[in-house]
């Protein structure tokens, strides 16, 4: 049961690894959705998301349905304790998504999706950065059960997490935008891309000194005995990474900023995962206590093994039915009628 | 706060929002195989008229289509916020159900939605034609998965119960439950249904506008030609959906006949004023021995009575039985709908007569009515049950989740869903006013044959 309890694990990380990834870039083009140079850029930026948002946001689905595939008890510990947060981002990914097709209808009134979409994308990101560091500082939990209250999740370290999440996403949509678009609006992205580096590093160095300060199950895990010379990869990768994401904006790359901020994120996730194994619910809740029973596991990996790869095949090629730069024509581009 | 409150509160937000849900779904899955009917024929046929239906259809879906994705996704964290403890007790049955659905079905419609929506110049006709049938594949299968999952807490098997929560033994068992079956095919069956009155309605309201007047015929007589056959056959899907109930929820149909004393020559009441309290009608106007004939299909047939059950294991007993005669209302009118349609066909008058114009137009919204009210009796009809006859709804809510915070959200949703489905309206109220395109000169002058139909025992009747 231990091995079929870490490899649920590994599949519910790798499903949240991949929203953050794809929905990030996709938020982060909301985040910066009022600061784009004129209404044309954000036509653009927008039809850039168009056809792949609803797919990208179908990992959240599988990332909320697949714990309660894997894990039914983390599940009903979970979504009680950090019932606001996730209503607040529920609301928040409403006026997002439905900004897509009525900002197209919509003659008028567009400004006013423009702001739904901005806002919407903004606590979306900001409601997600508090649930990790909600999640990061323990839950409150008794006989499997949450028993905590219903504010348990605010604090200063899932405050400071939900604005380092904002900036990572606006990281990840400016470089999206930089490789999806061409002339004065790639300039601007670039200038937005150098910013948000820049805030993602100060969040991402905060977050890691902070952590261990906090919990020292977690300062164990990084410097006990010889552990650090294992993980020490991590922060220079990171390190690394951060220096080639400027040095190639600034270089004027195109697709090479975007992939160095991935990497950025994967990299933060596994730093994150070696922080909090074996726990799915820290302080105290291993992946073993609350997996779902055999017979459910077993049912749900066939499918997994079966079904996933075909999904990532046809979402590659989704991808590059629409390869190259985007337009502001055509797609979403709220002023124009066919 | 007393646990009452937050399990009044959770239950009401839960049924708001995903009722608020289903009227989205019951046209994207309809709609999805009519786009694949019309883009089909254009293939087939070459015809413009064709294309122009499916780009006039195709944005309507696009609209709808957003607003069943943003919709759903609250229901699937709405399952852990508010009804934690159902989800530890059941989320080894219903996970896997839900898992499958997201893997096989909102994977599919997502990743070929993009292709469908927006790859007219980037991927040549058949791709294009593909997309669209997949993602009409994909609303099927997810409706396959979540009427599963709703079935197996309607008529659970396959499951038992050990340490706290229900373990696997037998996953087809669990998938094909007994009341899954009927419910699949009752509930797809609607959305069609559903779909074809919107589809007649928005064309008879062309017809009477008197615009568009070539693709608003052939759209007509589509969907009358589809009323002629779902209006009879959902009501035979609901009869038998009904008999597979009386063998498995025998309360739920009590409540849906009103019926208190278990008895033969049963009557069926076509009006009454059920009173809980006194567990009996007011009211009634009945037809003699009605409900021993229709469920049991003779006169002695002894049927199941309320007061079999104490009061606290009886479904609320009023919105069952008058959600029930909604839904049958509606029903028979469909069929009457229907079957004039083929009247006037038949009279050569199917796009001339403007009182079945009307009459079409005055439906359109009723299949959404006649949906909601169905779910209504399904739903409230197991109660107190989530699991029918084994887990209360009761023991289903989150514990520390407070009555203040579901209060709340609870009046956020109605504040949001309210405002946001004032704009879907007013956006696709402008839509079906502008129309699709009308076609152009050189095609409605030169090839009359793009306008008569093109299939035998299709065509329209000669202007
Ligand atoms: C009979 C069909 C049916 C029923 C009973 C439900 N749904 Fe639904 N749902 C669909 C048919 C559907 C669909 C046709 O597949 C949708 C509608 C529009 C769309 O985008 O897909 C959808 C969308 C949709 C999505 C968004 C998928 C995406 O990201 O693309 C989610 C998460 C859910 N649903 C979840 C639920 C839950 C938790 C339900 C039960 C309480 C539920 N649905 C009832
Ligand atoms: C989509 C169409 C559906 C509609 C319109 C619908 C409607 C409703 C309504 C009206 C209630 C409240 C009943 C009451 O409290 O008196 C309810 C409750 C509930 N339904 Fe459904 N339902 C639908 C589908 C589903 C599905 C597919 C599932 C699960 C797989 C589901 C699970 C539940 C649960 C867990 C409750 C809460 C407990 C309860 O009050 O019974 N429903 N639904
Ligand atoms: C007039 C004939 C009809 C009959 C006899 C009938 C019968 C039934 C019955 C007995 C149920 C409850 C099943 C249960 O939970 O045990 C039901 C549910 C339902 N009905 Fe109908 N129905 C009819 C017409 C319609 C129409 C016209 C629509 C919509 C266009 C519709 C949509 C639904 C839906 C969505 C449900 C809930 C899902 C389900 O349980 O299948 N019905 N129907």
């Amino acid at each position: 049961m231990e091995t079929l309890a870490i490899i649920s694990g590994g599949i519910i990380g790798a499903a949240i690894l991949m929203y953050v990834v794809l929905d990030g870039f996709d938020l982060g083009v909301g985040i910066l959705f009022p600061f784009a140079p004129d209404e044309k850029a954000r036509d653009t930026m927008i039809n850039s998301v168009a056809p792949v948002w609803d797919g990208n946001e179908t990992w959240l689905v599988l990332g909320g349905g697949g714990l309660l595939v894997f894990f039914p008890t983390a599940y009903s510990i979970a979504l009680p304790a950090f019932y606001l947060p996730i209503m607040a981002m529920l609301f928040a990914l409403i006026f997002r998504g439905v900004t897509f097709e009525f900002r197209h209808q919509a003659h008028t009134s567009a400004h006013l999706w423009n702001r739904s979409f901005f806002w919407g994308s903004l606590v979306a990101a900001f409601a997600q950065g508090v649930l990790l560091g909600a999640l990061v500082q323990g839950v409150h939990v008794e006989g499997l059960r949450y028993a905590g209250g219903m504010f348990d999740w605010l604090s200063p370290f899932s405050i400071l997490t939900g604005i380092g999440v904002v900036a990572g996403y606006g990281l990840l949509g400016a470089t999206w935008v930089i490789y999806k678009t061409e002339g004065e609006i790639q300039d601007w992205a670039r200038r937005a891309a150098i910013v948000l580096g820049g805030g993602t590093m100060i969040a991402m160095a905060a977050v890691s000194v902070m952590t261990p300060l906090m919990r020292p199950m977690i300062a164990e895990r990084w410097f006990g005995g010889i552990n650090l010379v294992y993980f020490a990869p991590v922060p220079l990768l990171t390190g690394a990474l951060a220096v080639w994401l400027f040095y190639s904006i600034l270089s004027k790359r195109e697709l090479a900023p975007f992939l160095s901020a991935v990497g950025l994120f994967m990299l933060g996730f596994l730093g994150l995962a070696i922080s909090l194994y074996p726990n799915i619910i820290p302080p105290s809740v291993p992946v073993w206590d609350v997996v779902a029973p055999r017979s459910s596991v077993i049912f749900a990996l066939i499918g997994v093994a079966v079904v996933l790869p075909m999904v990532l095949i046809y979402t590659v090629y989704a991808y590059s039915v629409f390869h190259g730069k985007a337009s502001a024509k055509g797609g979403y581009a709220h002023h124009e009628h066919e | 706060m007393p646990p009452i409150d937050a399990e009044i509160l959770a239950r009401l937000q839960f049924a708001f929002t995903v009722a608020f849900h289903i009227l989205f779904p019951t046209l994207t899955i309809g709609l999805a195989g009519f786009l694949v009917f019309f883009e089909a024929k254009h293939l087939r046929t070459g015809q413009e008229i064709w294309l122009r239906l499916y780009k006039f259809w195709v944005k309507i879906f696009a609209l709808t289509f957003g607003m069943g994705v943003v919709s759903g996704i609250v229901l699937s964290y709405q399952f852990g916020t508010n009804w934690a403890e159902w989800s530890r007790i059941t989320g080894p049955v219903l996970g896997p159900l839900i898992g499958f659905e997201v893997l096989t079905a909102f994977f599919l419609e997502a990743g070929f939605l993009g292709v469908m929506l927006f790859g007219w110049d980037k991927v040549g006709p058949r791709l294009h034609f593909l997309a669209t049938t997949l993602v009409a594949i994909g609303t099927a299968i997810s409706a396959f998965w979540i009427l599963s999952a709703n079935s197996w807490m309607q008529t659970p098997q396959g499951a038992t119960f050990v340490d706290g929560h229900y373990v696997v033994d037998d996953w087809l068992a669990v998938i094909f439950n007994p009341s899954f079956p009927w419910r699949f095919l009752h509930m797809t069956t609607a959305s069609y249904l559903t779909t074809t009155v919107v589809i007649a309605g928005v064309s008879a309201y062309h017809l009477l506008a008197d615009n568009n007047r070539e693709i608003a015929k052939r759209s007509f007589s589509v969907a009358m030609w589809a009323l002629m056959v779902l209006a009879p056959l959902q009501i035979f899907l609901g009869d038998q959906h009904g008999l597979n109930t009386l063998e498995h929820q025998p309360m739920k149909i009590a409540a849906m006949e009103g019926n208190w004393e278990t008895q033969s020559h049963a009557p069926f009441h076509i009006f009454a004023i059920p009173d809980q309290k006194a567990q009996t009608n007011h009211l009634e106007l009945s037809i003699p021995w009605g409900s021993s004939l229709i469920l049991k299909h003779s006169p002695s047939g002894v049927v199941p009575g309320l007061s079999e059950v104490p009061v606290e294991d009886q479904p609320p007993v009023g919105i069952v039985f008058w959600s029930f005669r909604v839904m049958v209302g509606i029903g028979f009118l469909f069929l009457a709908l229907g079957a004039w349609g083929v009247w006037a066909r038949w009279r050569g008058q199917l796009t001339e007569s403007k009182w079945l114009s009307r009459f079409a137009v005055l439906m359109s919204p009723a299949g959404f009515v006649a949906t909601l009210a169905g779910w209504f009796v399904t739903e409230v009809g197991r109660q107190p049950w989530t699991v029918y006859g084994a887990l209360r709804t009761a023991d289903s809510i989150s514990p520390t989740v407070t009555g203040a915070s579901v209060a709340t959200t609870l009046v956020l949703f109605l504040i949001v869903y309210g405002g946001l489905f004032g704009a879907y309206l007013y956006y696709l109220m402008k839509l079906i006013r502008r129309g699709p395109e009308a076609l152009s000169v050189r095609e409605t002058e030169e090839k009359p044959e793009a306008i008569r139909g093109a299939r035998p025992g299709l065509v329209v009747p000669a202007e």
